[in-house]
């Protein structure tokens, strides 16, 4: 095989552009603070731009890789932000109430009635989606609405903090060195593609997603697969939730979790799955969402005026979004097809069309 | 005789896909009131030249010249406004859309900027109408069997040939298999209206696998094998015989085996039983006894209800009345899942709508039913898994034979392939095959049809529908006519039953 060749099929790689602008990405903040890269030890947990990166991003990612098994089948979740607020408000109400916030009991239970919040939460849209038919973007607006106000009845429309060592473990404390959050999104990330290519789950939930008729007539029970995926990606928001109401030791019922449906959903795209459904790729959807925190990062970084922040957010996006599709890399860099060229009917799923084959020429 | 300048000239064709080179240096050359027809087996580039024609792939190489000046188009519409009209191998229409706006789609009659309407409607009607089609161009395209759904796409690119008089200006038509799910009447129909076309001298460009249609309307053939070009001829100068080897690169001889009517094996005691089983609006109730090795041949008409009742058998769609027992016990028919369950296979004849999955590959396609009988959690076994899916890649020979291939990527003809594996390799008691030769060349065609014949002979039942009375005659031992959708006889297949009995008992409605 030739270095073309590999060059060829390491570009064409599905996680080829979305790593690529996060490189970028983080390069582009060495001018701005030259110690970007470095990570310093200091009383035993590691600290530097990229932990940080990795700490506050996990929220998202957690959001992000459900939100991926939602789109998959070709839906979407609008109301994850509201589960976010709604898992913070209950854990944090439920623990304000305790005599000792300490006891860990206490934060167990906490968590587990936010996560049972977040199960519901899940159990009503994949209702509406498989059951009733309800389109997906309506049907999880109602909770996108509804449960900001559940959530701010919880809190009294207050900002309720609380002061628990153990809950604070989740979003804000350190094990082994590190942020405690990684490795919970190390444990929910390995678990999901556990789920869903140990399991035949994956294969499933691309083909109702890929083509939902042809899905019906094979036997697939795609009701249960919808709801399954809602159920989970509603999960992995209220797990999302508990951590940004730990790391700030309150729960805002106002403001935690507002527009991360968005950057999940960006996310998911900038990792290479269709918003149409059909393949998906966590891996990809963990880059993405690594994309859009570094973005976020790094306009605080290079001082974007606060004006101008969400301009330039988009204009970053767009230009990952054009770089990903090959009808616009064909004109602008003149690759002109080769091989990659699809018909009309095929480019909205061409973020996934990377060929698999190595081609030696 | 001297002869015209070709209104279409392609030289040097070359178009490659990663690993796959799908044109290697064609020619091609299409004269003004001629019907040509492009010819080649599964896979050999035929759907791909006329994509790249059309400018729905790049061209890699090569040049394409229309009435003596050289283009390339970047789009379809392109290609359409330069006067070349396509109808794809795969329906390509709004199927919630009513029949009426297909046709009209993105040139609505308008007055002052707003649609007329009525206008629309009636002049929909009137071609449809043309076309010997009696259908309600008010109701949904999806509502219409996929042939009707055909028709449309043919409607919608040329009218019904005196369109073109009133300057469309479709100087090329293209039809990329038109046939493949037309039954009889709707193959004269068109052959008709592209005879019209021929005589205001439009150049035709038609593809099929059956060659006695080809024998019967086209003038020129051009034959492709593996991405090259073999051969362009007059139909006048090479026979049938001739064609296949040309197309083949080898004689057939096994096409001859089969047409020696082979009535295989008796049948063993009955599988199914429908008492009454009926939807209104798709099949009138009706009876139906399935026998363990027996294959049932559906005769009918377009629209008679062949299609409904296969979809009532599978619980594709909901009886509203009557019972199915299968194995003596019965079964609830209210989704796919308990006819799977009860050993029921159905292969629908929309493969793109209502079979594959694009998106994945040809192993995940192959072997999602069986996964979906399994359920999630018990995933087949990898090495099992590959096993299986070789077999059955190499069984129907399904090309390329590369396992990773993305299904949406095969050539139509091996589309068809992939959807059969799919089912084959559940092992069903009762394989329902709905126009399962539906755009697969000959040769191919002849060794589905001789599996069809030893799966019985292994106690499978098969209930086989298909367009050409012929194949369904010679597979079958008993015959099911429907008309007017109702099934109106069952007649048991021996030596005197011809083609004109079963056409007899359509028309007719009864069966002496
Ligand atoms: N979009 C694509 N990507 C990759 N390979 C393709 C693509 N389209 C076609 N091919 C390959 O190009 C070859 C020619 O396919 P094509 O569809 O032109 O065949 P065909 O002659 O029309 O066959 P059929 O009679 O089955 O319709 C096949 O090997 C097919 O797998
Ligand atoms: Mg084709």
């Amino acid at each position: 095989m030739t270095t073309t060749s590999r060059w060829r099929a390491l570009t064409h790689h599905q996680l080829f552009w979305p790593v690529a602008v996060l490189v970028v990405l983080l390069l582009v903040n060495i001018p701005f603070t030259p110690d970007f890269f470095s990570i310093r030890m200091s009383d035993g947990h590691l600290y530097g731009s990229l932990v940080s990166i990795v700490l506050f991003g996990s929220p998202l990612i957690l959001v992000a890789v459900g939100m991926t098994l939602v789109i998959a089948t070709g839906g979407i979740d609008l109301s994850v932000g509201a589960v976010v607020a709604i898992a913070g408000a209950l854990a944090c109400s439920y623990m304000s109430g305790q005599a000792d916030q300490n006891a860990l009991s206490g934060v167990l239970l906490a968590m587990g009635l936010a996560l049972l919040a977040a199960l519901v939460c899940g159990l009503w849209n994949g209702f509406l989606v498989a059951r009733m038919g309800i389109q997906p973007i309506i049907a999880t607006l109602i909770i996108m609405v509804a449960g900001r106000g559940v959530a701010q009845l919880i809190t009294d429309g207050q900002i309720i903090t609380v002061n628990s060592e153990p809950y604070k473990l989740i979003g804000g404390g350190y094990w082994l060195t590190l942020p405690f959050s990684i490795f919970v999104v190390a444990v929910v990330v390995a678990v999901t593609v556990a789920l869903t290519r140990r399991t035949a789950l994956g294969l499933l939930v691309e083909s109702v997603g890929g083509n939902a008729e042809a899905s019906r007539l094979v036997g697939i029970r795609s009701r249960r697969i919808k709801i399954m995926v809602y159920v989970f990606c509603a999960l992995c928001a209220g797990i999302a939730g508990l951590m940004i109401s730990s790391n700030t030791s309150a729960a805002d019922g106002n403001n935690a979790g507002l527009w991360i449906e968005l950057d999940a959903i960006l996310a998911v795209v900038i990792g290479g799955t269709s918003l149409l459904g059909g393949r998906f790729s966590i891996g990809g959807t963990v880059v993405g969402a690594l994309v859009i925190q570094t973005l976020t990062t790094t306009i605080y970084t290079i001082g974007v005026p606060t004006q101008t922040n969400l301009v330039f957010k988009a204009v970053v996006v767009i230009v990952v979004c054009l770089l990903q599709s090959p009808k616009f890399r064909a004109k602008v860099f003149g690759t002109k097809g080769r091989g990659r060229a699809t018909g009309p009917a095929e480019t909205a799923a061409v973020a996934e069309a990377a060929p698999k084959m190595e081609v030696s020429r | 005789m001297a002869e015209p300048r070709p209104v279409l000239e392609m030289t040097g064709i070359v178009k490659e896909f990663p690993g796959v080179r799908a044109l290697s240096g064609v020619d091609f050359r299409l004269f003004p009131g001629e019907i040509h027809a492009l010819l080649g087996e599964n896979g050999a580039g035929k759907s791909t030249l006329i994509k790249v024609l059309t400018g729905v792939h790049s061209l890699d190489g090569g040049t394409i010249t229309l009435d003596g000046q050289s283009v390339r188009f970047a789009s379809p519409l392109q290609a359409q406004q330069a006067g070349i009209s396509t109808v794809y191998q795969e329906v390509n229409l709004c199927p919630n859309l009513s029949v009426a706006e297909n046709i009209f789609i993105g040139r609505e009659p308008t007055r002052a900027g707003r649609i007329q309407w009525k206008q629309l409607r009636r002049k929909a009607a009137e071609l449809v109408d043309r076309l010997g089609l009696d259908i309600d161009v008010t109701a949904p395209l999806s509502s219409y069997p996929l042939a009707v759904q055909q028709l449309v796409a043919i409607v919608r690119s040329v009218g019904t040939g005196d369109s073109v008089a009133e300057g469309s200006g479709t100087k090329v038509l293209i039809l990329d298999e038109p046939t493949s799910s037309l039954d009889r009447d709707e193959v004269l129909e068109l052959f008709a209206l592209m005879r019209r076309l021929k005589e205001q001298g439009v150049a035709i460009l038609f593809v099929s696998h059956f060659l006695d249609q080809i024998y019967e309307v086209c003038d020129r053939m051009t034959v492709l094998r593996n991405g090259t070009l073999v051969g362009e001829h007059m139909v006048s100068d090479l026979d049938q015989v001739g064609l296949v080897q040309l197309m083949i690169g080898k004689a057939l001889d096994q096409l001859e085996e089969l047409h020696d009517h082979q009535l295989h094996s008796g049948v063993g005691e009955p599988l199914l039983q429908a008492d009454g089983l009926g939807r209104t609006g798709g099949i009138a109730p009706f009876d139906l006894e399935i026998k363990k090795g027996e294959v049932i041949g559906l005769a009918g008409l377009l629209g008679s209800g062949r299609t409904e009742l296969a979809r009532l058998l599978f619980g594709a769609d909901q009886p509203d009345s009557g019972k199915v027992t299968i194995g003596g016990k019965q079964v609830s028919m209210s989704a796919p899942n308990d006819a799977i369950a009860a050993g029921v296979a159905f292969c629908s004849e929309n493969r793109k709508t209502e079979g594959l999955v694009p998106d994945l590959t040809v192993r995940e396609n192959i072997i999602l039913a069986l996964q979906a009988a399994r359920g999630w959690t018990r995933p087949i076994p990898v090495s099992q898994r590959d096993e299986l899916v070789a077999k059955y890649i190499k069984a129907l020979d399904i090309r390329p034979a590369n396992p990773e291939a993305r299904v949406g990527q095969l050539s139509g003809g091996n589309q068809q392939k992939v959807l059969l594996a799919r089912w084959l390799i559940t092992q069903p008691k009762l394989l329902i095959l709905d126009e399962p030769t539906r755009g697969i060349d000959i040769g191919a065609k002849a060794e589905i049809q001789k599996l069809v014949v030893s799966l019985s002979e292994d106690g499978m039942s098969v209930l086989y529908i298909a367009a050409e009375l012929e194949e369904v005659l010679r597979l079958s031992h008993t015959i099911g006519v429907l008309r007017d959708r109702r099934l109106v006889a069952q007649i048991a297949n021996g030596p005197e039953i011809t083609t004109s009995r079963i056409l007899e008992t359509i028309a007719s409605g009864e069966h002496q």
